[in-house]
């Protein structure tokens, strides 16, 4: 019996594959604000982050399988601060990096050796202006979309994005931003739930912090604040 | 392109450390890994000159001042000898310029990267112990003439109070109590903060020691810079607190300098300290 299998069929398992293990995780928005790039998931977990700082103005999110989004993380950190060592801090580029995520991810995801990654992946970069910010969106098969204002990855990604779509305002303020993130990720077509402050994870690229690394992640105590308000 | 893949390096796991990341993908951009012909070096480039800090209650005081030499010329008279290491701490080299700002370059990414992979700071006696481990890799460059020799202060947010560390070319690290000084003019500054040091200084009071240390270091060593009054030229001097290291603007700085060349216009040496 002969096993042919078509190309198309098994980019499409391969593909099914990896969209399967990505929707059993939680959502990640990523959203522009008046000074920079807000990011906010549901992660239960204190110790176990979906978003961090790259670079400078650099931040990395992402959902999926921890240990492969993981490994791309500390893959990114290392090409940045090796980029940045042997030429200059400002040769870092979030462009740059999303090339070599979406390389990696595209060279794994059609080699018939490795598993694909289950990962989806955002590359944001704050610019003087949130006319040059950038928000790459790469995705399992090493796809890049360049996102503007709002992006959402994950397993409700359709019902968070179609709820931003609807309640997004350009050039909100941080808290601002952040309710409408939180309670977009709080949105089912099924009915709408308050996620508890605890089990969010917001961190932000701020444009207007004088240090050269613009990443913050908020403490618990100004996430309530924030929330509040 | 047939491979634009990260390399398998870049995505092999452990290993939370910049500088032995570097020595596994481009160690040619390691300073100490390059081979000198044989001989002696020592003149070919600039070196820095004098480093001082002191711990006061509420943080440490790192300064250093502003002249390069090369023989018996001055290469620089505005070069910065000290960088901030990360927010709580920070690094003054003398020694041959060139390949201290390069080291201070690797030690500042060494801290950052380690902080960023794991997510937390390294404690303060790590962030000695990897300074230490980066001098002991230039042992072979500071024989052929090309030393450097840092001076490392940080405020210990565990113990609540300012450190200092200083090293030999070895790598050896000692930890200095009250304050320390590094480089050709540091017998001079040294003798001077040792009449000058009280336990009690404030913030101000500790600027102002280090700047009275480093007039010391210049009046007697040719290759410290005193304060350039024509060019308005004052060494550079931080800060760190539990808030963060800053370094004081130069407005600051030149109004503690012109208080002490005041000073010394009445007393050419200096404040005169109690006999008993």
């Amino acid at each position: 019996m002969p096993f042919y299998v078509s190309p198309e069929q098994l980019m499409k398992d391969r593909a099914d594959f990896a969209r399967k293990g990505i929707a059993r995780g939680r959502s990640v928005v990523a959203m522009q604000y008046a000074d920079g790039v807000l990011f906010v998931s549901e992660n239960p977990s204190a110790a176990l982050h979906k978003v961090s700082e790259i670079y400078d103005r650099i931040a990395f999110a992402a959902v999926g399988r921890y240990n492969e989004f993981e490994n791309l993380r500390i893959a990114g950190v290392r090409l940045a601060d090796l980029r940045g060592y042997s030429y200059d801090r400002r040769d870092v580029t979030g462009r740059a990096l999303s090339n070599a995520y979406a390389q990696t991810l595209g060279t794994i995801f059609s080699s018939g050796g490795e598993k694909p990654y289950e990962v989806e992946i955002f590359v944001a970069e704050v610019g003087d202006t949130p006319e040059q910010d950038q928000i790459f969106r790469l995705t399992y098969d090493g796809q890049v979309a360049d996102e503007h204002g709002f992006a959402a990855m994950g397993g409700d990604a359709e019902s968070v994005a179609s709820y931003l779509s609807e309640h997004y305002t350009p050039g909100a303020s941080l808290g601002e931003a952040l309710r409408t993130a939180a309670a977009a990720l709080g949105h089912t077509d099924g009915g709408d739930r308050v996620i508890p402050p605890e089990d969010l994870e917001v961190a932000f690229l701020d444009r207007t912090r004088t240090q050269p690394r613009k990443f913050v992640r908020l403490r618990a105590d100004r996430l309530a604040e924030l929330l509040r308000e | 392109m047939a491979d634009a893949r990260l390399p398998d390096a870049f995505l092999t796991p452990g290993g939370s450390s910049f500088s032995e990341f570097l020595g596994s993908v481009a160690p040619e951009l390691l300073p100490g890994r390059r081979t000198l012909p044989p001989g002696t070096t020592a003149d070919l480039a600039p070196h820095g000159t004098t480093i001082v800090a002191a711990t006061y209650p509420g943080g440490v005081v790192m300064a250093g001042d502003r002249r390069a030499t090369m023989g018996n010329v001055i290469a620089q008279r505005d070069i910065e000898k000290v960088f901030p290491a990360d927010e709580f701490s920070c690094v003054g080299i003398a020694g041959t310029a060139g390949l201290a700002v390069e080291m201070v370059r690797l030690f500042q990414t060494e801290l950052e990267h380690y902080e960023k992979i794991e997510g937390s700071t390294l404690s303060m006696d790590g962030k000695a112990n990897r300074l230490s481990a980066l001098i002991r890799g230039n042992l072979g460059m500071a024989m052929q003439g090309l030393a450097v020799v840092p001076l490392f202060a940080g405020f210990d947010l565990v113990a609540g109070i300012g450190r200092i560390f200083s090293y030999d070319l070895t790598g050896g690290r000692y930890e200095e109590t009250a304050f320390h000084s590094v480089g050709s003019g540091s017998v001079f500054a040294r003798g001077s903060l040792k009449k000058l040091y009280r336990d009690s200084l404030d913030g101000d009071q500790c600027v102002t020691a280090t700047v009275q240390a480093l007039y010391d270091a210049a009046d007697d060593d040719s290759a410290t810079g005193g304060p350039d009054l024509t060019r308005r030229i004052f060494p550079v001097v931080h800060v760190i607190t539990p808030d963060g290291q800053r370094r004081l603007p130069d407005a600051e700085v030149a109004e503690i300098a012109d208080r002490v060349i005041a000073g010394r216009m009445q007393r050419p040496d200096g404040p005169a300290a109690p006999l008993t």
